[in-house]
């Protein structure tokens, strides 16, 4: 798919005379030459990536194991792991779990700190511009896994938090087990806020200065300033960065299983952990993958809905 | 055309981070390097369990690996042991067998998963070799069951067996005014005392018990199982018509149970009881400290204990105690224990077979099953060890727990079995932090055994 995409836009490079007689014949076999050099890579996103997606999205119609008589023997089940997923009273909560840690980690908390810190490190010097911008990238710099650490370390019943907080006098709850979707939330938040933040300063440099001053002149604040300059002339950038961090965040597993391993009950079980949890603690690979299908799906939805946004033509 | 390619290149991207999250096995490749056991170079690949507490079988193969490569010439004992707990043990080791590349050769292999292994194709049968194996008629005739798959024939061999009790700390019943040695004779007993000790020691877990996803095969083994099967006859799986029990009484009220332990804050803090690790605590720290009256493990507990176990304690044989955990109301036979064990197997995809169950044979020689019974505390499953005088001088508990052999219960040996279990974790973590009610839960329960099996295996009760 990709592919073809790429091979049918016009290159603007090659633009010399056409030879004499070049017929669609020749038209083709230039194509050909030009689509050479994207095989290696179209190979290697079909073997690796494609070729998992595929495999997943069969398996959720078959009952494959991990052990048990169905490891040996697969069969096809149909739409069964569907319907079963269906009547699973986990599946709603998961569901909306799922939504709600996208929509406050990412589309709410990453984004809009993320442009906040970028307009306020704007309008701050040098220095503490540059502190900030330190600071709020470490985060996003750690792996996965030690950020995951860091923040069961400070949210766990005796961490920091808890410290802090006794030091204040007050005691503080055991945040993973009383409230583990804020916890894993605001971890997300504080993990991946750098990467909105980076976007955002980039797109920001790029508004002119001149358009901003003149819409002082003409008595704009602030507010009405960042709501008819700044919004409108980076709206690509706020596009682009939703889809990115909405489909990091939809994938968000290694966070959320330290911290919280999907508990307590399934009170933090988003749709990766279930999966995890259905394909390789109860080994059920064919309830697994379809479950992953069904991530595949809100993502998909969540891309259509940033790329019509996106389209030219609508500001 | 340019929103198709975004939306071919999102797609991509999302599928590829669900591919990693439903990352499959792959299908399996026959090719291998090994070439049989025909004199040329061979490697024989070991796989089992090594953590901070278990170390035992590790030493003991580390031992065995150069003696049995100067005994055979040209094999090389390629041992990989797996630091994971035994939950994700087993899912590492059902992830190699996908490939004969990666399957092991020899493997350590919990009895409750043996059945389902074997259906999946993963297990020798090694009947032909024990036919030539003058050792095995050592074996207790009931251990060698454990190693039985559905068609009658031997796929494994056990290391060893164990049984589950009540380890309690004398110091801490004697502060409450509850008399030693303790037996309680009912669930209320056990309740009764923990009670006391709440009231008269603050500070101190009065009787913990495990429950919830965390301690895994651990909730139900040593817990919700000594609860259950202490309620009736065959209250979990109906041996004679092979069908699972639901809608039982035995079954709520042994949720009530663990209900009243954790509401009445009788055992640790729900949300520490959900710790996978919450035993390291229990046997690392609180025995030792006197911070907990008592809890339900297995017989093997001396082997945290013992000299260079995790957490070497020498005060233990004066300061705990064990005791047989009660029937509900006391019935007979008036104690419920629960029994697994662990065993060695030969994986189907080997191609030195000869090889690996010969590495099985010296592993579980008299000598070093000995060792291996002391050492690890278990409950020896040959009748030379069993009756060896340094066996029963390892530690003061062989004898009080090898007793309850008399009334323990093994799990249902059927591949179901492990998808079940996950149920009944999942039941009691929903009843310990207050999600369902007792009633709900076993509701849950049965309509996700029903699912598993199918509404024809399962009866009512």
């Amino acid at each position: 798919m990709a592919a073809d995409a790429f091979a049918s836009t016009p290159s603007p490079m090659v633009r010399g005379p056409e030879p004499q007689g070049s017929g669609p014949r020749h038209h083709r076999s230039r194509t050909l030459v030009r689509i050479l050099p994207l095989a290696p890579a179209v190979v290697l996103l079909a073997i690796f990536l494609a070729g998992p997606v595929f495999w997943s999205f069969y398996g959720s119609f078959t009952n494959a194991a991990l052990t048990g008589f169905n490891a040996k023997n697969p069969t096809w089940v149909g739409l069964d792991n569907y319907l079963k997923l269906l009547a699973d009273p986990v599946f709603p909560l998961s569901l909306w779990l799922t939504v709600v840690f996208v929509v406050s980690s990412a589309i709410i908390g990453q984004n809009l700190l993320g442009l906040g810190i970028a307009l306020l490190m704007g309008q701050a010097n040098r220095v503490v511009a540059s502190v900030v911008g330190t600071v709020v990238v470490a985060a996003w710099v750690l792996p996965e896994i030690v950020a995951a650490f860091v923040a069961y370390a400070y949210f766990s019943k005796d961490g920091t938090l808890n410290q802090v907080l006794a030091g204040l006098g007050m005691t503080g709850p055991n945040w993973l087990y009383s409230f583990p979707m804020l916890a894993v939330v605001l971890a997300n938040v504080w993990r991946g806020t750098a990467f909105s933040m980076m976007v955002y300063r980039a797109a920001l440099n790029d508004v002119p200065v001149e358009i901003t001053e003149a819409a002082m002149i003409d008595g704009a604040g602030g507010v009405k300033r960042l709501r008819f300059i700044t919004v409108p002339m980076i709206r690509t950038s706020i596009t682009t960065n939703l889809m990115l961090i909405t489909l990091q965040t939809l994938s968000v597993f290694t966070l959320i299983w330290v911290m919280t391993a999907g508990g307590p009950g399934n009170n933090s079980t988003v749709l990766p952990v279930m999966a995890y949890q259905e394909a390789f603690k109860f080994g059920d690979i064919g309830y697994g993958t379809a479950i992953a299908t069904v991530m595949l799906i809100i993502g998909a939805i969540f891309s259509v809905v940033y790329i019509r946004a996106l389209r030219p033509g609508r500001s | 055309m340019r929103g198709n390619t975004k939306l071919a290149v999102s797609v991509l991207a999302v599928a590829v981070m669900v591919g990693m999250v439903g990352c499959s096995p792959s299908p399996s490749d026959s090719g291998t390097t090994n070439s049989p056991s025909d004199g040329g170079p061979t490697t024989l690949k070991i796989v089992y369990e090594k953590t901070d507490s278990f170390t035992a079988l590790d030493t003991l193969f580390t031992k065995i690996k150069p003696e049995f490569e100067k005994a055979h010439k040209g094999v090389t004992v390629d041992l990989q042991p797996i630091q994971a707990n035994d939950d994700d043990y087993s899912t590492k080791l059902a992830l190699s067998q996908q490939s004969a590349e990666t399957a092991p050769d020899v493997f350590y292999e919990d009895t409750f998963r043996l059945r389902s292994d074997v259906d999946a194709g993963y297990i020798l049968n090694l009947d032909s070799h024990l036919a030539t194996w003058d050792d095995w008629s050592n074996f207790i005739d009931g251990a060698k069951a454990a190693g039985k798959g559905d068609d009658g024939s031997i796929y494994a061999i056990p290391l060893g067996t164990d049984t589950r009790a009540i380890w309690y700390s004398k110091p801490v019943l004697t502060k409450a005014g509850i008399a030693v040695p303790w037996q309680p004779k009912t669930w209320d007993d056990v309740l009764e005392a923990a009670r006391t000790i709440q009231k008269a020691e603050p500070g101190v877990v009065p009787f913990n018990m495990y429950a919830g996803k965390g301690t895994g095969e651990g909730t139900v083994m040593q817990s919700f199982f000594e609860l259950l099967y202490g309620t009736g006859d065959s209250p979990l799986y109906n041996e004679s018509e092979k069908k699972w029990v639901v809608g039982s009484q035995g079954f709520k009220d042994s949720l009530t149970f663990l209900q009243t332990l954790y509401k009445e804050k009788l055992a640790v803090d729900p949300s520490e009881a959900l710790d996978p690790n919450v035993w390291k605590k229990i046997f690392g720290e609180l025995f030792p400290q006197g911070k907990i009256g008592g809890t339900v493990e297995g017989s093997y507990a001396p082997s945290f204990w013992l000299k260079g176990g995790s957490y070497a304690w020498p005060g233990y044989a004066d300061d705990m105690g064990v005791a047989a955990f009660p029937t509900q109301k006391g019935e007979a036979p008036g104690g419920v224990s629960m029994s697994g064990g662990w065993t060695l197997a030969v994986g189907a995809k080997t191609k030195s077979a000869d090889l690996a169950f010969e590495f099985i044979t010296v592993a579980l020689n008299k000598e070093n099953a000995l060792w291996y019974a002391i050492n690890n505390s278990q409950i020896a499953v040959r009748k030379d060890v069993a009756s060896d005088p340094s066996y029963l001088a390892a530690n003061p508990f062989v004898a009080d727990v090898t007793k309850l052999v008399d009334f323990t219960h093994y799990r249902p040996a059927t591949s179901d079995y492990p998808k079940i279990s996950a149920e009944i974790q999942a039941a009691t973590e929903a009843v310990i932090t207050g999600q369902q009610s007792v009633d709900e839960a076993a509701a849950a329960y049965d309509k996700a055994v029903e699912g598993i099996v199918g509404a024809d295996n399962v009866t009512k009760k």
